[in-house]
């Protein structure tokens, strides 16, 4: 029999993408702005959030985690001291969050109470970029102990961030760090990136971080009322 | 290491089409895989086999054709491809994350019998 060609032309990962544009959606209705957290393992993920729900909630705002990793509850039992809702994911060895994960994970949860939700994806620089978790905004960390040149290395997961945050800092002398190589390589792959400084030790650069996540909500939900984003995938 | 799951999808979109065509079996899947992707290309044919066994893909062969990065400069408003991942117009230098090619994640046809 002579062979066909059939053409397809679809997206392989249709199914994640789908489940993320219902929840963007479900997020957008709730109010909630939804930070997807992503960065190589020990960067400081989970010390930045710590300062981040804390602040939050003496601001009065309302945050809540879902915090992935392959195995333990470590991280969720260290944001929960915050005193704000936080659920670990445990992938059970998966290196990534896909939006399943996410969805499974507030299903029954009432998220008119939040204004914001952090996702503390799995620390991962490759595997994490493919999956759109229905996030407003996806922050990519690099610690200061990583080295300048990690987002050359790992193009496409800096690539797909809306801002970086220099993590560490207050490491950044012992580590020689150069802040300057770092910005030329993090904007050689993302041009234009808007970039933070912070210590989750010290708390140096904190008021800025939340400054600018704040002022990112109200633009979000400013410009377009009741309307979902349009999802990652689709803008690419 | 998730091209596991990635080749998993790509097996159940590509044999949702071959039991639709009704076809006796599958000799090649094309996917076309960006070079920002994330995806492997070598670990995604590696885990292809193991995907495609106990389906109608199984002995098929997967073939991956790499998409490149292409840039559109909001300068000069060219469309080019680079061949690093240094986002600036090869023409005016303008530096850009304005990108028209280099994430796709697509399955492109498959060929049955």
């Amino acid at each position: 029999m002579t062979p066909r060609i059939l053409e397809i032309r679809e997206n392989v990962l249709k199914k994640n993408d789908g489940l993320a544009a219902e929840l963007r959606a479900r997020f957008r209705a709730a109010g909630v702005f939804v930070v997807n957290v992503v960065s190589g393992p020990g960067s400081g993920k989970t010390q930045l959030l710590e300062r981040t729900l804390t602040a939050f909630t003496v601001m009065g705002l309302r945050p809540a985690a879902l915090v992935g990793d392959p195995e333990t509850d470590n991280d969720a039992r260290r944001l929960a001291r915050s005193g704000v809702p936080v659920r670990q994911i445990r992938t059970h060895g998966i290196c990534h969050l896909d939006a399943g994960m996410v969805g499974s994970h507030v299903a029954d949860w009432d998220l008119t109470g939040f204004d914001f939700l952090f996702i503390e994806n799995v620390g991962n620089l490759v595997c994490t970029t493919s999956y759109d978790l229905g996030e407003d905004l996806r922050i990519i960390l690099l610690a200061v102990t990583e080295g300048e040149d990690k987002p050359l290395k790992y193009p496409g997961l800096f690539n797909s961030a809306d801002a970086a945050v220099v993590s560490k800092c207050d490491l950044a002398a012992v580590c020689e760090f150069d802040g300057a190589a770092a910005r030329t390589n993090l904007h050689a792959v993302r041009p234009g990136l808007p970039i933070l400084e912070v210590s989750g030790k010290t708390g140096t650069g904190i008021d800025d971080w939340v400054k600018f996540l704040v002022g990112r909500r109200r633009s979000a939900f400013e410009s377009d009322r009741g309307e979902p984003c349009v999802s990652r995938s689709a803008t690419w | 290491m998730h091209e596991l799951s990635i080749a998993r999808n790509v097996v159940e979109i590509a044999d949702d089409i071959v039991r639709e065509a009704r076809a006796k079996r599958c000799t090649v899947v094309r996917v076309r895989v960006g070079v920002l992707s994330g995806v492997a290309p070598e670990a995604l044919a590696f885990c292809y086999e193991a995907a495609a066994r106990g389906t109608r893909l199984e002995g098929s062969r997967l073939v991956v054709d790499s998409a490149p990065l292409v840039l559109r400069c909001p300068m000069c408003t060219r469309e080019t491809e680079v061949p690093d991942v240094q986002l600036a117009c090869p023409t005016c230098g303008t530096a850009t994350a304005d990108l028209t090619g280099g994430r796709e994640l697509t399955v492109e046809s498959v060929e049955v019998v």
